[in-house]
């Protein structure tokens, strides 16, 4: 199994996520410039944090135009796995691989911070090795992480089981006031249809040494490893 | 001939730089101001030969595939000439 980390100028979470897919996990990996487009060597891709483009025009919305994102589709829709973190999230919504958009924060400020996302659904391959309701510690750092959506898509998300990971509190209660950014429903995280493409707002490669606070966020990478490894 | 384009938040869409300029607007006295909206304006310039029904479909184009993002935005596309 081999994981690809996808590099855009801007890119700034890439050899976090590196350090965890290489040490944490034991896997190898590669880093991906965003101007190559064979990603045949790769069995899961991370689209990493950071501000690629500069986050010009919109988050996310210029990488969407890299040569690598014609491959990423194709590698998606052939139920290959991809896992978007912060602003990869954005690039996928960006790229229509995820619905929805990320915008501005309710209250307009930089988040940076720990806080508590509840599982909410084990189905999927990033969330396999984890238990339903259980609570992860995991931190944001974002400016436009409001996830948006019309109502016809929330019910389809809902009922396609397709929200991932829900801002909560402590107990794992989603509430309003658990909700640091606005996002509709309390959403930090959501899957495509195919369930092989991930989005999430937080930053599991940050939380994955107790060394920073929490290493709750390895179970993510460890699912995915643990999902390759039964497929392989 | 010069390119037009305003990108704006669909109604409905929350605006909260549009409200901090709101809130900042009044503080300096404004009064009456129901609601602002904060958008993106471009200045596309095209070549001088260019068709004006063309220049107008392909900046459309332009707008809708990467100037806006249609989940969250409309836009309007003017065409000086």
């Amino acid at each position: 199994m081999k994981f690809g980390i996808i590099v855009f100028p801007g890119s700034n979470c890439d050899h976090d996520a590196y350090h965890v897919i290489s040490k944490q996990v034991g896997q190898p990996v590669d880093f991906i410039w965003h101007r190559e487009t064979d990603l045949k060597s790769f069995d899961a891709l991370i689209i990493p944090g950071g501000f690629s483009y500069g986050d010009y025009l919109r988050a996310g919305a210029l990488a969407r135009f890299s040569p690598v994102m014609d491959s990423v589709k194709r590698f998606a829709a052939n139920g290959r796995f991809v896992l978007g973190i912060c602003n990869g999230f954005q690039i996928l919504c960006e790229a229509g691989l995820l619905p929805g958009a990320l915008i501005r924060n309710r209250d307009l400020h930089f988040i940076c911070e720990h806080l508590n996302v509840r599982i909410e659904t084990s189905d999927t391959p990033f969330t396999n090795e984890m238990t339903s309701g259980s609570v992860l510690q995991m931190p944001i750092a974002h400016a436009e992480g409001n996830y948006v959506c019309d109502d016809a898509t929330l019910a389809e998300l809902q009922r396609e089981d397709r929200i991932v990971f829900r801002y909560c509190d402590a107990n794992g209660a989603v509430t309003k006031s658990a909700n640091p950014n606005g996002s509709r429903d309390n959403i930090a995280g959501i899957c495509n249809r195919s369930r092989n493409v991930l989005g999430l707002m937080p930053h599991p490669e940050r939380a994955c040494e107790d060394l920073l606070g929490s290493s709750d966020g390895r179970d993510i990478f460890r699912s995915l490893a643990a999902t390759l490894a039964a497929v392989a | 001939m010069k390119a037009k384009v305003f990108v704006s938040l669909k109604p409905g869409v929350l605006d909260p730089q549009g409200k901090a300029i709101q809130h900042s607007v009044a503080l300096l006295g404004f009064t009456g101001i129901a609601d602002v909206r904060q958008g993106k304006y471009f200045e596309i310039a095209l070549e001088d030969s260019a068709d004006q029904e063309i220049a107008r479909e392909s900046v459309a184009r332009m707008a809708r595939e990467v100037l806006s993002n249609p989940i969250i935005e409309d836009y309007r596309v003017e065409i000086d000439g």
